[in-house]
């Protein structure tokens, strides 16, 4: 799994060009809202940003909603239903850049637990009158449907890297983020691991930075949610998690979380 | 460094308890640094007085694995290594370069400031100073010194304790570089567990360590201390099971050894083994922009060859495998760093074998590495 490095080449119209600012859209699918939440929580921010693009639609903060076409798309969530899978396909046609936020849209997210289980099972548990519900057997992330430009991982993202990303846009200047793991952030901010010092298992070795290592900082393993590093080695670190007395059981769990699919994804390619 | 030759073998002083150097010290200095239990580990951390530092702390350490326990003793350096070695001092994890700013329609640079604040560290072990002075080669030997490096290292007074409590993960008796303090010191101490507490027997290392030793006033060290506190090393040193061949810098030449292969099933790529080497230096440029394209600033960050964007050159990274990424470290730490700086690049500190999250031991991969190198000899 590689991470696009740079921004695309954006071709702006000329009325962009002339210094209209770039629409902007949030949309939602199958998430918590935590995502979309991140940008509202940009409070410093978020004047120079209301600055430089025109919100048109962002059902999250606000009422006004312009009709399509849009410069810049942000989608959260996955795609679960026959109607999101319509849906995303008329974004992307409304949408000159597209970019996918969180581990929902960008991987499945939890709900993609359901994929290759009994679903019909499932909904007749959960719901009074599964009758009604439409879904699909799979929660599958955006870029299953359509072309994306650009991607930020986590669960949910992190405010830093979502400023850089819009920045990076709508400066035109090259994006990087970091593909290496979340051990690096440890060590630079000081973190003592967790794994070594207290036996505490956690997913860091194998998941990209882009959160400073947030719960390490707090004592807990990592959970994984910013999806695999670039040459994730997941069979060494299941040992590993199994030499610190995890069963098979725990470790299926641990690795099937926020990013159930491309952990999943990560070991068939058995990429190390 | 200013050594002072002529007393460094001679004069000893004694010191009972640590209250009034580091008086000194915080009274001298911007900052002390020195070690401190943190969330069940001993880190480098600003200290104010004495009692910030461990007491009665021994420390458990193999491939992988660390823990602090308390034992009864009155000692305050009665562990080995933790993770901080003296790099962050001098080669932060972050440090700023410039930053710009757009003003009257042209670009505005200011270059960062180079640190100007006098730190003190009290406890550093003897490895990591010679870490420092193999660090000072890397940055600032040719012709594109840092300056921020040379601003921080000149900054740095340094209090060293010699090992009296090696892990079994050090093999500084192997590399040479300790258990006891040579020279990058300003002033060396010994521990001693006496009746009457700890006592340390201190050296001077540089005129301004024997400037600060002459205001203390302290007495000279007895003949019984002095004696006590020069066999100590030996016995840390005995203590230690690891070595590096003495063909290690022949490692350079097995590029196609199949145990290259063995141990990336096992390595992670994770970097945390160049993280917490006191030797290891490489870095990135970080830009952050803001939003309104009229700011930018650039931080010099660590980066680590075991990361494969570390490798990339023009289209695709040129380690795409971890085998290559291990070599690369491994070679160049102990074969080529020796054509590029005339020396080994590890002082031996076994830093990176305790924080390997799945414990692998370079000592151990040099010795299934090493026969085949005997006959490329
Ligand atoms: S040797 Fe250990 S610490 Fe270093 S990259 Fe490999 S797994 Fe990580
Ligand atoms: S290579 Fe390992 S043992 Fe050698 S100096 Fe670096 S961290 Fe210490």
């Amino acid at each position: 799994m590689q991470h696009e490095l740079s921004s695309p080449t954006i071709d702006w119209p000329a009325r962009i060009e002339r210094g209209e600012p770039p629409s902007l859209a949030v949309w939602k699918f199958a998430s918590c809202d935590g995502c979309q939440l991140s940008l509202l929580d940009c409070e410093d921010e978020l004047l120079a940003l209301a600055d430089r693009v025109s919100i048109s639609y962002f059902p999250e903060a606000t009422t006004a909603m312009v009709a399509g076409p849009y410069d810049v798309s942000l989608v959260e969530g996955s795609i679960t239903s026959e109607h999101d899978a319509e849906r995303i396909r008329q974004i992307r046609r409304d949408s000159a850049l597209l970019i996918t936020i969180g581990a929902c849209a960008t991987a499945g997210g939890i709900q993609a637990l359901r994929n290759g289980r009994d679903v019909d099972g499932f909904t007749s548990i959960v719901y009074a009158h599964p009758e009604y519900i439409s879904t699909l057997a799979t929660s599958t992330p955006i870029a299953d449907h359509v072309p994306v430009d650009l991607e930020l991982r986590g669960c949910p993202i992190d405010r830093g890297q979502l400023l850089q990303m819009l920045a990076s846009v709508l400066n035109r200047h090259a994006l990087r983020l970091p593909t290496t793991s979340v051990c690096i952030e440890c060590k630079a901010r000081s973190t003592s691991c967790v794994m070594v010092a207290h036996g505490t298992p956690c997913l860091g070795p194998i998941t990209q930075a882009g959160c400073n290592a947030l719960c390490p900082s707090f004592h807990r393993g990592c959970y994984g949610c910013f999806g695999p590093m670039e040459s994730p080695n997941v069979g060494a670190l299941r040992a590993q998690l199994g030499t610190l007395g995890l069963d098979g059981d725990a470790i299926f769990r641990l690795l099937n979380t926020f990013n159930t699919g491309a952990f999943a994804t990560a070991v068939e390619e058995g990429s190390t | 460094m200013d050594l002072v030759q002529t007393d460094v073998a001679t004069d000893r002083w004694v010191l009972r308890g640590l209250d009034r150097l580091i008086e000194a010290l915080v009274g001298r200095f911007d900052e002390v640094i020195g070690p401190v239990v943190l969330d069940g580990v001993v880190r480098l951390q600003p200290i104010e007085s004495a009692d910030d530092l461990p007491i009665g702390i021994a420390d458990e350490q193999a491939p992988a694995t660390y823990r602090l326990r308390r034992d009864a003793s009155a000692l305050r350096f009665s562990y080995g290594l933790g993770p901080d070695s003296l790099k962050s001092l001098v080669h932060p994890p972050r440090s700023p370069v410039w930053t710009m700013r757009r003003r009257d329609g042209s670009l505005v640079v200011d270059a960062a400031h180079h640190p100007t604040h006098e730190r003190a560290v009290i406890g550093a072990r003897a490895c990591d100073i010679d870490g420092l002075r193999v660090l000072e080669r890397t940055q600032t030997g040719g012709d594109h010194a840092d300056p921020a490096f040379r601003a921080n290292r000149n900054g740095l007074f340094v209090v060293a304790v010699d090992c009296t409590h090696p892990a079994p993960t050090c093999f500084c008796a192997n590399t040479g570089t300790g258990p006891s303090a040579r020279d990058g010191h300003d002033i060396a101490m010994t521990e001693l567990e006496t009746r009457d507490g700890a006592v340390y027997v201190l050296r001077a290392g540089s005129e301004r360590g024997r400037a600060l030793i002459d205001e203390l006033q302290l007495e000279r060290a007895s003949s019984e201390l002095i004696r006590r506190a020069a066999r100590e090393p030996g016995v840390a040193a005995r203590g230690q099971p690891r070595s590096l061949p003495a063909n290690a810098p022949l490692i350079a030449k097995l590029a196609e050894h199949p145990q290259w292969d063995d141990v990336a099933e096992r390595c992670l790529a994770c970097g945390n083994c160049t993280a917490v080497c006191p030797t290891c230096f490489c870095t990135d440029m970080e830009d952050v922009v803001s939003l309104d394209g009229d700011g930018a600033t650039r931080v010099r960050v660590w980066d680590t060859c075991f990361s494969m964007e570390f490798s990339r050159v023009g289209p695709a990274p040129i380690r795409g495998s971890v085998t290559e990424r291990y070599r690369q470290w491994l070679s160049h730490k102990l074969g080529t760093w020796h054509d590029q700086f005339g020396e080994s690049g590890c002082v031996g500190c076994g830093r990176c074998i305790t924080w390997c999250p799945v414990g692998i031991d370079l000592t151990a991969e040099i010795a299934a590495l090493a026969a085949p190198a005997e006959a490329a000899r």
